[in-house]
């Protein structure tokens, strides 16, 4: 009987069973960030523990940093603090960091695989919930708190429970207009976002055999969303051709060696799996959130469910009063204020590349405040000599530095009021992008670009072609 | 002392607290008074000992009204004894560390919140508790003589104080997660650490293909 990539990848980094019920597994990377470590690091040094593997653990700043003027002191007193923190903390226990001022600092889930430290089976942590992204390489990379971010320095392991898998198939080609980000969001609104508690999500099918790098992690990024615990895809050429000559994937002889193991980590042909799903990508169309969760979202071309029409009436009600919208309303036409291309979800090359196309020879509106926030300090210099980005900046966008920015309200870039926005990235809570008013609606980051130059919540189709 | 490690267990097991102990009188006392919200504002847990009961110890006047953590004779004690509900209100993880780093390693009250209760564990620091005529019992005794020294027992179930004796419970998920050591995560991934080894040295990846 055949293993799925799970199982392989589990078994090969098991130490052993603990009495808790958990298993012990070897952690083969661990990324580190200001805003869940300081407290991990404090830990270590009250017990005395040493960073068990520095050689596997890599840190940078994304969190709290501005995107506009990085001069240090920053003005705000505990963002100075986590970064102070962390760059002694890296000192002493001698972990490599990407800091403000080097080339390769960006979120961590755009700079692990960037860098080619993020490798397919590989067991990757990280203190941040979208370390699912990293799945994309065939990994298995767990999102943790900050007390197994300690359990990981001082030990390179992680006490976990056991997971089913679930195969989620997409079959078939997309629309134009149409992208990953909206099979996402699509797939967390059918199964729900408690849909995949205790479960790993394996992304398959002939769309996502097609489908790039990029596309890959904007999916399972958003795997959390819907509740799983990891998402992944097998490995394949895709995956090979990204990582060759990246400078931490192995080289010459070794690369070819490797290619050979990561294809054996994939899941096999007969594998089991606990539960199976398909989905149509002909069907798909844009999808907008409309509410205050991942999973309340609907077609373009739809419209707001109402409260007596649903199994959680209560939930319906709560969100359509917080967002100001009316059961039955269109999303389109939605009035915009802010629109935000950006996060580990949607910043990437190919997304700015995509966005910047919507928005060559047109202009933002003029009460939107728009922005553009590469995802690392390489994607920015990339998107730069691509002439990237001069088309925001000539249709009026801010173009900033590398950072997390607008996703989650920790850092300067925090919408005001209750200010809607049209964003890119991955989680639309109330109060999420920093102000406890603020509205989210998310959505793929072409859709976002048409919004801010229509100056409200338009059909990207009608501008791709 | 520090708790005792039970060989061969994995986590750091904690099967008994010994040490003097410093009473702390007054029901529902809250996580803002143990650690008042100003010192969350750091980005970690280091130093919060300085400031455990802050504004209750500025408040006390001296000298016949002397908060008990500026007594002298309870410097150094192990054992913090309190009623009913102590640790009530936010849920801040700072108010145990606070005691935790001060030296407290274990309490003994009539009554715990619940998310006190658990942020405690997490530091392996056990919250027992006793009925409420054992715990002023308790009180008087260490009123009376602060250089007493406690002994509890946390298979047993016992206060022992030079004379004094009483029965002390924890709920037995976390009784059991003292004394088999795995309240402390780290302290069991840790253990027999060369297996840990043995299973990265099979990754292809760590060797370097």
């Amino acid at each position: 009987m055949g293993k799925t990539l799970l199982k392989k990848v589990w078994d090969l980094h098991t130490v052993r069973q603990l009495s808790t019920g958990q298993t012990q597994l070897f952690i083969g990377l661990h990324l580190v960030h200001e805003v869940t470590s300081p407290q991990a690091f404090d830990a270590l040094r009250q017990r005395g523990w040493k960073v068990a593997r520095p050689d596997r653990t890599f840190a940078t700043v994304d969190h709290i940093i501005p995107t506009l003027e990085r001069k240090r002191p920053f003005l705000d007193v505990i963002a100075e603090d986590m970064i102070a923190s962390l760059e002694r903390n890296c000192r002493d226990f001698g972990v490599r960091l990407a800091g403000l001022d080097d080339d390769r600092q960006g979120i961590v889930h755009v700079i692990g695989p960037e860098l080619g430290l993020t490798q397919p089976g590989m067991t990757i942590a990280c203190g941040d919930r979208h370390t699912s992204t990293h799945g994309a390489f065939g990994s298995v990379a767990f999102g943790i708190r900050t007390s197994q971010v300690r359990d990981v320095l001082a030990s390179q392991c992680l006490a976990i429970e056991p997971l089913k898998v679930r195969r989620i198939r997409v079959t078939g080609s997309l629309h134009p207009g149409v992208y990953a980000k909206d099979v996402i969001l699509e797939i967390i609104q059918r199964l729900g976002v408690r849909g995949g508690t205790g479960h790993a999500y394996e992304y398959a099918g002939d769309t996502v055999d097609r489908m790039t790098m990029d596309e890959r992690m904007t999916i399972c990024n958003m795997s959390i969303e819907g509740g799983a615990r990891v998402g992944y895809v097998n490995p394949d050429e895709t995956t090979f051709e990204y990582l060759r000559g990246r400078p931490f994937t192995p080289q010459g002889d070794a690369f070819e060696r490797a290619k050979e193991w990561w294809r054996s980590i994939a899941s096999d042909a007969d594998a089991i799996f606990d539960d199976d799903v398909e989905v149509r990508a002909a069907e798909l169309k844009p999808v907008v959130t409309w509410g205050v969760n991942p999973g309340q979202s609907i077609a373009i071309d739809e419209t707001v469910p109402a409260p007596d029409q649903s199994d959680e009436p209560q939930a319906i009600t709560d969100a359509l009063d917080y967002m100001g919208l009316e059961p039955g309303q269109h999303i389109e036409g939605m009035k915009v204020d802010v629109a935000f291309i950006g996060s580990c979800t949607n910043a990437r090359l190919s997304d700015l590349r995509e966005a910047a196309r919507i928005v060559k020879g047109r202009h933002v509106a003029s009460h939107v405040k728009a922005l553009v926030v590469p995802g690392s300090v390489g994607v920015s210099k990339a998107a730069e000599r691509e002439g990237l980005a001069d088309v925001f900046r000539a249709a009026g966008f801010e173009w900033r530095g590398a950072g997390c920015s607008m996703c989650l309200g920790m850092n300067p870039d925090k919408l005001q009021g209750n200010q809607v926005c049209a964003a890119s990235s991955n989680r639309n809570f109330k109060g999420r992008q920093g102000s406890p008013t603020g509205r989210t609606l998310l959505m793929s980051p072409a859709m976002v670009a048409a919004a801010a130059v229509a100056g409200k919540v338009v059909d990207v189709r009608e501008y791709v072609n | 002392m520090a708790p005792l490690r039970e060989d061969g267990s994995g986590g750091q097991a904690v099967k008994r607290v010994q040490g003097r102990a410093l009473p702390l009188r007054g029901d529902d006392i809250d996580t803002d008074r143990i650690m008042p919200a100003r010192f969350l504002v750091g980005v970690s847990f280091e130093g919060l000992e300085k400031h455990v009961f802050e504004d209750d110890r500025k408040a006390a006047v001296r000298p016949h009204n002397r908060h008990p953590f500026d007594v002298g004779q309870y410097q150094g004690a192990k054992i913090l004894v309190v009623n009913s509900n102590f640790g009530c209100g936010s849920s801040r993880e700072h108010a145990p560390q606070g005691l935790h780093r001060w030296g407290i390693d274990a309490v003994v009250g009539e009554s715990f919140a619940e998310i006190f209760f658990g942020n405690s564990v997490m530091i392996g620091m056990p919250c027992f508790t006793a009925a409420p005529a054992d715990v002023r019992a308790l009180m008087d005794v260490i009123e009376k003589r602060p250089a007493a020294e406690i002994t509890l027992d946390l298979a047993a179930g016992t206060c022992d104080a030079e004379g004094f004796h009483c029965k002390v419970s924890l709920p037995p998920n976390a009784r059991d997660a003292f004394l088999s050591g795995a309240w402390d995560t780290t302290g069991m991934l840790l253990d027999r650490y060369e297996e840990v080894d043995a299973a990265s040295a099979r990754l292809p990846y760590v060797t370097g293909f």
